[in-house]
């Protein structure tokens, strides 16, 4: 049965826990144990774990009170997410009619509670199952003359065998209801008329559309002026961004790092400094500052006409290829810095016989850079630019601070929220959520979007990684 | 003799190149400085409010610092206010958070860690935009937005901080499991060996955790501008300070957000520096582990 096998000061928990299954409990476990499906925490009780039975108990009274009161009615609204909508009436009062509005349903509720519910209920099976093994135990310890665990030695392993739950248990619950819930509820937007008309409550109800949210986004009716078509020029742009971003950036901190860390030059430490508060400056005042720098009357055009290098001022931001160009510039500037942290990191631990031996064979210091600097770059890096080019992808401040995606595509403004040549998947989610209109079911459609490429891309990536470092070691 | 000759050619070759090097290193730290030195000047410009062309004030005063302090010309110093208590608060909420799952997720063996893992990496690759949606409309049910931002933006930037664990676990496996089993076998539970004996080896990486969580809410600017939505009262610096340079407000207000913008950088900036050496070894460690 595995009783004992695992003994030793280590594992003195585990030792005393049986692990059976829930079915294996309920098919040889005694009157007892089998009731505890039925009445949970009985066959604790029996066997003198009074508190843990108490909270099996309590949580099953709990659990079964918001079922009848609440949970049922959540779960029997889902289907249809509200059937009366807010009623308008004309009521006169005092003399005067007003229209007197009744709000009734609240889809937005339904939806939230609904899923809550659901999360519950699993929550529910599962303890329904521990509530099982554990009453399982006790009993084939009690039948075998072995101490049975009480309240204080659970306690106990709390913040020994066990403390990884204690330690987890917060993070946990927070990651769940501010990360986990609303990625569910927002899938499930996605397939529903959600937007600033159909908030659930105030406007109108809103309610299940099935993938017909998709089809508006993945057709091609409508030409160049489709959602599909706003996607795909979007998508284009935020791919060339990233690459273009992840790359420069990456290319460029290095070399950068190299000169900073050449033998012979001098006060390394300042340069590495003045190159580290661009870091160090929140980033909205730098990205703000220069932006603003490149207006029509900022510094730059006025610096340009003072020099007589131009007549009229360039409109930077007006002018779809310039904005591109500019927003991947100043990104350098401000990546740079990163990547000469990491990489000067990384250059001190390439053995440095290898460029002795290269120089000895005549290479280059180019050659150098290219066969000896970069595959090793490559090689301990990969996991980063996976990071940073999926970070870049979804890099909002950079591109909302700097553009706010403009300058606007006017072949394309057909499309929610108003489509701009450098706007990127995420700002365009963005705009469509704060848009007039609030199609948040669009902007689910997006993210979900956004969701498989990135973990497309991740998976393949890691894939390729994992055979990579079975091939070999690189120093 | 060739040898020493050569040698020379060498050393010759190599101050070139070195000088080389220096004009690169001057003009890159001129690029590099050249808004900030700009931001700085600006901010004491008081001739005109709006984009000049040129750097140098014509005429040099404080009054943009003194009109940033005065409550009845702007709201700064309650953005200020705001912004320092979110990030004193996250940095330690958010460190707590991180050290509990990185150390767990580093040091213990248990079913369904690796789930665990690939689970939490899944979550992290959907926009975390996407959730501001609902969570907006729970956070005003509870009262949280708009004027009350502040605790609102608080559970925002906390609740989910565990997810990132990955930088500080990279370094927890770098301690050896040998420590913890010894302490154990002297008697020690687990509270007892993370608090005496990884804690203190730990230093680096939690000064590291709490420097990004502080330095985080100061550059937040779409949850922030989610949450603080329409209210003056409610909104961080960035969301602030962001709202000056709009086309409606530019012209009056420029120079004031240069001003606001020297304000905000120098105690952060100071901070970031002076911490410098654990925050390098944070991001070249998290960046080799991925």
């Amino acid at each position: 049965m595995g009783i004992g096998k695992k003994a030793g000061a280590k594992n003195s928990y585990k030792e005393l826990f049986h692990e059976a299954n829930f079915a294996e409990a309920l098919i040889k476990g005694d009157i007892w144990t089998k009731l505890s499906a039925l009445i949970m925490g009985l066959g604790c009780f029996v066997r003198g774990q009074i508190i843990r039975g108490f909270v099996f108990l309590a949580f099953e009274a709990l659990f079964i009170w918001y079922m009848l009161f609440h949970g049922a009615y959540w779960l029997s609204m889902l289907p249809s997410l509200g059937k009366v909508g807010p009623t308008k009436e004309l009521v006169t009062k005092l003399g005067r009619t007003v229209e007197q509005v009744t709000y009734n349903d609240n889809s937005f509720k339904i939806l939230l509670y609904g899923i809550l519910t659901i999360f519950l209920i699993v929550a529910f099976c599962i303890t329904w199952a521990t509530n099982l093994k554990m009453a399982y135990d006790a009993q084939l310890k009690k039948a075998q003359g072995k101490k049975v665990n009480k309240f204080k030695d659970d306690l106990h392993s709390l913040v020994d065998e066990q403390f990884y739950k204690t330690l987890l248990s917060i993070p946990v619950i927070g990651i769940t209801v501010f990360t986990f819930l609303p990625i569910v509820f927002m899938i499930l937007v996605a397939f529903t008329n959600y937007d600033g008309a159909h908030d659930g409550y105030i406007t109108s109800l809103f309610k299940w559309v099935g993938f017909q949210n998709f089809k508006t986004m993945f057709t091609t009716t409508g030409g160049s002026n489709s959602y599909f078509g706003a996607f795909m020029g979007i998508l284009g742009w935020t791919i060339v961004w990233a690459i273009f971003a992840t790359f420069s950036n990456y290319i460029l901190g290095i070399l950068v790092a190299l000169l900073i860390n050449k033998k012979g030059i001098k006060f390394k430490k300042l340069w590495r400094t003045i190159l580290v508060m661009t870091i160090a400056i929140p980033q909205f005042i730098s990205l703000l500052y220069v932006a603003k720098l490149f207006d029509t009357n900022g510094l730059v055009n006025a610096m340009l006409l003072n020099w007589h290098w131009i007549k009229a001022p360039i409109d930077f931001w007006g002018t779809p290829l310039t904005a591109r160009i500019l927003v991947i510039v100043i990104n350098i500037w401000i990546g740079i810095p990163y990547l000469m942290l990491i990489a000067t990191g990384i250059l001190m631990n390439i053995p440095a016989d290898l460029y002795e031996a290269s120089k000895i064979d005549g290479a280059s210091p180019f050659q150098q850079f290219r066969y000896i600097t970069m595959p090793y770059m490559l090689f301990v890096t990969a996991p980063y630019l996976l990071t940073s080019f999926t970070g870049n992808m979804n890099n909002f401040n950079v591109i909302y601070l700097l553009s706010g995606g403009g300058p606007l595509n006017v072949k394309a403004s057909t499309a929610a929220g108003g489509v701009g040549y450098t706007d990127l998947l995420i700002t365009w989610l963005f705009k469509i959520t704060t848009g007039t209109d609030s199609l948040y079911y669009m902007a689910s459609v997006i993210g979900i979007a956004i969701f498989a490429i990135v973990a497309t891309l991740t998976l393949l990536v890691y894939n390729r990684l994992g055979s990579n470092k079975n091939e070999g070691d690189m120093a | 003799m060739a040898k020493e000759k050569q040698g020379l050619g060498m050393k010759a070759k190599n101050r070139i190149s070195n000088f080389f090097v220096y004009i690169l290193l001057i003009i890159i730290s001129v690029v590099w400085l050249t808004p900030f030195v700009c931001i700085v000047l600006q901010s004491f410009r008081v001739e005109k409010t709006n984009q000049v062309g040129y750097v140098l004030p014509k005429v040099w005063g404080l009054k943009n610092y003194m009109n940033l302090f005065n409550p009845e010309v702007c709201d700064f110093t309650i953005w200020y206010k705001n912004t320092l208590i979110i990030s004193l608060v996250v940095a330690v909420v958010n460190t707590f958070m991180v050290l509990c799952m990185s150390y767990t997720l580093s040091r213990f063996r248990f079913k369904l860690r690796r789930a665990f893992m690939q689970f939490m990496l899944i979550l992290g690759l959907f926009p975390g935009i996407l959730g501001m949606i609902i969570l907006y409309r729970i956070l005003k049910d509870l009262g949280l937005t708009g004027a009350n931002a502040v605790p609102g933006l608080i559970l925002v930037y906390t609740a989910s901080s565990g997810m990132g664990y990955y930088i500080s676990k990279g370094f927890f496996d770098t301690i050896p499991m040998s420590l913890d089993e010894s302490a154990r076998i002297d008697g020690a539970n687990r509270l007892q060996v993370f608090f005496r004996i990884i804690m203190p080896l730990a230093k680096p990486i939690v000064i590291y955790t709490i420097l990004t969580a502080f330095m985080g809410p100061w550059g937040d600017f779409m949850f922030a501008k989610f949450i603080s939505f329409g209210t003056s009262k409610g909104m961080n610096v960035a969301v602030g300070l962001a709202s000056w340079l709009t086309k409606d407000q530019i012209d009056n207000k420029y120079t004031m957000f240069c001003a606001g913008g020297v304000v905000v950088a120098i105690p952060v900036t100071l901070l970031f520096l002076f911490l410098q050496k654990y925050y390098v070894e944070g991001v070249t460690g998290g960046a080799v582990k991925g």
